[in-house]
């Protein structure tokens, strides 16, 4: 059986390549059919505001490419309550379908996947 | 133990060094490298244009004398090398760049082959950060 992959997402949209090339090693991983999930933690919960307007920082918008993420077959997302709490980021408002998750579920994520990658 | 071993950070953050001695030291205990994936700054580990200086550890230098003493299957990521100016001769014709910092050991591919590596390996340890 494939092994299990989490990718938690660390950096906002507007941090440099990161939060791109994060996304990336989902979007090559569900092109294989692998069992990914995807994490967004710390600042990576940032990708997930609604209504950005990249183009004012002359940045390409993310937000089109995660909606990509079920169609790639990457169907496990997930978000860390306690990141969207500190940021003022109300968990209904989010442009992504994503399962919040409090601390203690965290771990237990972790722990379920046979292999994490942090960016 | 079969290891696949990702490499995040550039030649001068204290992480890549650390990757390093992790891969000679998996070598040293009769482990298995299946793979080194080179991404995001971690293709900067892989340039062969890094001038350090004299009195202090090369860490690109040994990375390259690593792979090429073992004969260790070595990728850099081809997208995160694009964007950060790492490229071999093939694709500096392709995009008409004057510098190749890129030469062997390394082979540019593309995200499949962390994918591929991760699959095959008993272990996927990473390095990034400082």
């Amino acid at each position: 059986m494939a092994k299990s992959l989490l990718i938690i997402s660390r950096q906002a949209p507007w941090a440099g390549p990161s939060a791109r090339e994060a996304l990336d090693i989902a979007l090559a991983g569900g092109a294989f059919d692998l069992p990914l999930g995807m994490l967004f933690l710390d600042d990576g919960v940032f990708q997930l505001a609604p209504g950005q307007q990249p183009g004012q920082v002359q940045q390409k918008n993310l937000a089109a490419n995660l909606q990509a993420l079920p169609m790639f077959g990457v169907e496990e997302l997930f978000a860390a309550g306690s990141s969207l709490q500190e940021r003022g980021l109300p968990a209904d408002s989010l442009s992504l379908p994503v399962k919040v998750l409090d601390d203690a579920a965290l771990a237990a994520l972790i722990e379920r996947f046979d292999q994490v990658v942090t960016l | 133990m079969k290891f696949a071993i990702a490499v995040f950070s550039p030649g001068h953050a204290p992480s890549s060094r650390r990757a390093l001695l992790f891969a000679q030291a998996a070598l040293a205990g009769g482990h298995e490298i299946v793979r080194l994936f080179f991404y995001q700054d971690g293709v900067h580990s892989a340039s062969g244009n890094i001038v350090t200086p004299q009195d202090e550890f090369d860490v690109p230098a040994h990375w390259r004398a690593f792979v090429t003493e073992h004969a260790l299957d070595a990728v850099v990521c081809i997208a995160a090398a694009l964007r950060r100016g790492v490229l071999n001769e093939e694709e500096a014709a392709r995009y008409q760049r004057n510098a190749v910092n890129l030469p062997a050991p390394w082979d540019l591919s593309g995200l499949g082959q962390l994918h591929e590596a991760a699959q095959t390996a008993d272990r996927l340890v990473c390095f990034g950060g400082d």
